[in-house]
């Protein structure tokens, strides 16, 4: 692909105002009777994104997934692909493949058989064929287990068969459904990366359907957060993570302690939030688009907390509090932290010290503070 | 504890025995060399000659073995269908009406079944001119249509346990709904098929009340010559015959339950896979 002068050095496209979108989704609604799965929802991905759609189960994520494949048609809206409008051809016909979380490989044929199945429908020489399943093997890693049948193989091992099956006829979108739901932590780890590095060797632009937000933030190149059949924010990694627009976002991306207040000073480079909940005012050294006396919520990530047994001696954003419960994670540990107020706030900090004598047990009393910069504030 | 381990074998012999002495003194007394059922004097394979000599019996078997060949075949691809809109057309109209309909032969009584096929086929003959009078063609139609519900029940519970993806991923890869079910799901489904084929055959082979209301001069089958020979008095001869029947059905019985065993276990691997695969 021939890069202009002044692309971005990051793939961004999203971002350029030339770029064309591949995939568009316009204002597509998904009804079965009564039920709403998918609603009024529109979305843009580019080529050689990998995009995230992300969200608890039953939010319509493969409900969407399942329409960009052809298995389901939208009751409104349209869909096109590469330009063209989808309506009506059938998954046969779609310049789209999918990778099924259940890998759906066909259990009376073997690998290489399962791998040259859609290059067969294609009416393609059979050296083509076997030529190009082979490269495809051998991409997954599998060319020793071409005459192996499915049930001889390990999760892992089908994992790949599958992604290799569903790449093989070289399409133009590749739809994941929970493609690493079936794998145990520490080979789901090592395939991601796998499969990154797979996407980039192929180029194919990937849509991934997941649960799991961590699978989110390691993959994507934007993670699209649905809730109830919409979009609720679209958004790189880093975007939803640091920079959530409502409470169900910074809640469902990693934890978060959410205070509930009111602004009670609201300029343009700082904002100040009365909270009950907290005991205290939050100040937060950013402007927020919500008038005065706003029902706001300040949201503080567990790490952008600070714990300590003495008075920092801070004005702002420094409150007391007694640890109620400690747990040790090895590489950090988290404390569960009881305000006066009542609530309960999650901090954690990382075990820097081996076997550190000195460190915080429960029942001790406590000091935690924060950044004026750390909060986010969201009005939803 | 001692009272129950004496209890539970000691009624499951008197089940089993109360189940098979008849069919195992049937088997004994067809080596009988004596003309009389109740009475041993020695052993004897004689029984087994005559029979080859009696036509009657001979193409009374030649009969039921071709009607239930043909009712098997018939069967299996009729109830396949069935079986396979039962369970992959998930809404449409008269859905369970259909449903009821396939399944309704199951719980039917034989006489009712065989009493309105009998019916009908004088009805058409009358109006239609076919079938021709009755015989061979009017009990392997009454036989497809009770043998064709097994099939259905065994092909539906087959497919329903089946991952839908695949079919799916078949068509994501290019391939047509036809050629999906004839490349894709048959195959997988194969066992089912072959069991449902044998039980159609057995059942065939078994009936006797659907078979003497639909059947006709010159078609008697097996079932029904055993049953008008013996109002007349049981010769050893039958005995030798049923002693080939029970043969014959137990070899068919074993042979799909091994089909269906395999099958089970092919499902346990598919659910074990699939428990992995969602496994967290």
């Amino acid at each position: 692909m021939a890069e202009s002068s002044n692309a971005p050095a990051v793939f961004q496209p999203w971002r350029d105002p030339n770029e064309t979108p591949y995939v568009s989704i316009e204002r597509v609604t998904k009804k079965f009777g009564e039920f709403v799965a998918v609603y009024e929802l529109s979305l843009e991905i580019y080529r050689k994104e990998l995009f995230c759609l992300l969200g608890a189960s039953g939010c319509g994520k493969s409900t969407l997934l399942r329409m960009l494949a052809g298995f389901e048609q939208p009751s409104s809206g349209r869909i096109l692909i590469d330009g063209v409008d989808m309506a009506g051809i059938p998954p046969y016909e779609r310049p789209v493949n999918m990778m099924f979380q259940s890998y759906a490989l066909f259990p009376h044929m073997n690998v290489a058989q399962n791998v040259a199945f859609g290059l067969k429908q294609e009416k393609l020489p059979a050296s083509a064929v076997r030529k190009r399943a082979g490269e495809m093997l051998e991409l997954v890693k599998l060319g020793a287990f071409a005459k192996r049948k499915p049930h001889q193989l390990s999760g892992g091992q089908r994992q790949r068969v599958a992604l290799a099956r569903s790449l093989v006829k070289k399409p133009k979108l590749l739809l994941l459904d929970e493609p690493l739901a079936a794998l145990d932590k520490k080979l789901r780890e090592h395939t991601q990366f796998e499969l990154m590095n797979i996407q980039e060797q192929v180029g194919v632009t990937f849509v991934v359907v997941t649960h799991d937000q961590q699978e989110a933030m390691t993959l994507s190149t934007r993670i699209g957060v649905m809730d109830e059949g919409e979009l609720i924010q679209i958004g790189t990694p880093t975007d939803i993570y640091e920079f959530p627009q409502s409470r169900y976002v910074a809640d469902f991306i990693g934890s978060v302690n959410i205070f509930a207040g009111k602004m009670i000073v609201d300029e343009p480079d700082h904002v100040v939030i009365h909270s009950e909940e907290a005991g205290m005012d939050i100040f937060v050294n950013h402007g927020v688009s919500a008038g005065p006396d706003a029902d706001v919520w300040a949201a503080i990530r567990p790490e952008k907390m600070h714990i300590s047994r003495e008075d920092p001696a801070r004005e702002q954003n420094c409150v007391r509090g007694i640890v109620d419960e400690v747990a040790y994670m090895g590489d950090f540990s988290t404390y569960l932290v009881k305000l006066e107020s009542g609530k309960i706030v999650r901090i954690t900090q990382p075990n820097l010290l081996r076997g550190n004598p000195d460190r915080i047990l429960w029942d001790e009393q406590v000091y935690l503070h924060w950044d004026a910069s750390s909060p986010v504030v969201v009005t939803k | 504890m001692n009272q129950r381990r004496f209890f539970v074998p000691t009624a499951m012999v008197l089940g089993f025995v109360f189940l098979y002495a008849p069919i195992v003194s049937l088997i004994v007394f067809s080596f009988n060399k004596s003309k009389l059922v109740t009475v041993w004097a020695g052993f004897s394979t004689q029984w087994y000659g005559a029979l080859l000599q009696n036509d009657q019996i001979l193409q009374a078997a030649w009969v039921s073995l071709r009607i239930a060949t043909l009712n098997a075949t018939a069967a299996v691809v009729l109830g396949t269908i069935a079986g396979f809109v039962i369970a992959r057309f998930r809404r449409f109209r008269g859905r369970t009406l259909f449903t009821g309909m396939v399944m309704a032969p199951l719980v039917m009584p034989e006489v009712i079944t065989g009493l309105s096929l009998l019916l009908l086929f004088v009805a058409m003959e009358a109006a239609l001119g076919w079938p021709a009078g009755r015989g061979f063609l009017t009990i392997t139609i009454a036989h497809i249509t009770f043998s064709m519900a097994y099939v259905a029940v065994i092909i539906q519970s087959r497919l329903s346990d089946m991952d839908e993806s695949i079919e799916e991923a078949a068509l994501d890869l290019g391939a047509r709904p036809a050629k999906i079910f004839f490349q894709i799901t048959l195959p997988i489904i194969a066992p089912a098929l072959v069991a449902g084929w044998l039980l159609s055959f057995t059942l065939s082979l078994d009936d006797l009340v659907i078979a003497s209301f639909v059947s006709g001069p010159g078609s008697s089958t097996l079932p029904m010559v055993i049953f008008s020979k013996v109002r007349l008095g049981v010769s050893p001869e039958i005995n030798a015959l049923a002693t080939i029947l029970v043969a014959v059905v137990a070899i068919g019985t074993i042979i799909s339950g091994i089909f269906l065993a395999r099958q089970r276990r092919a499902r346990e691997r598919d659910m074990q896979m699939a428990k992995a695969d969602i496994a967290d």
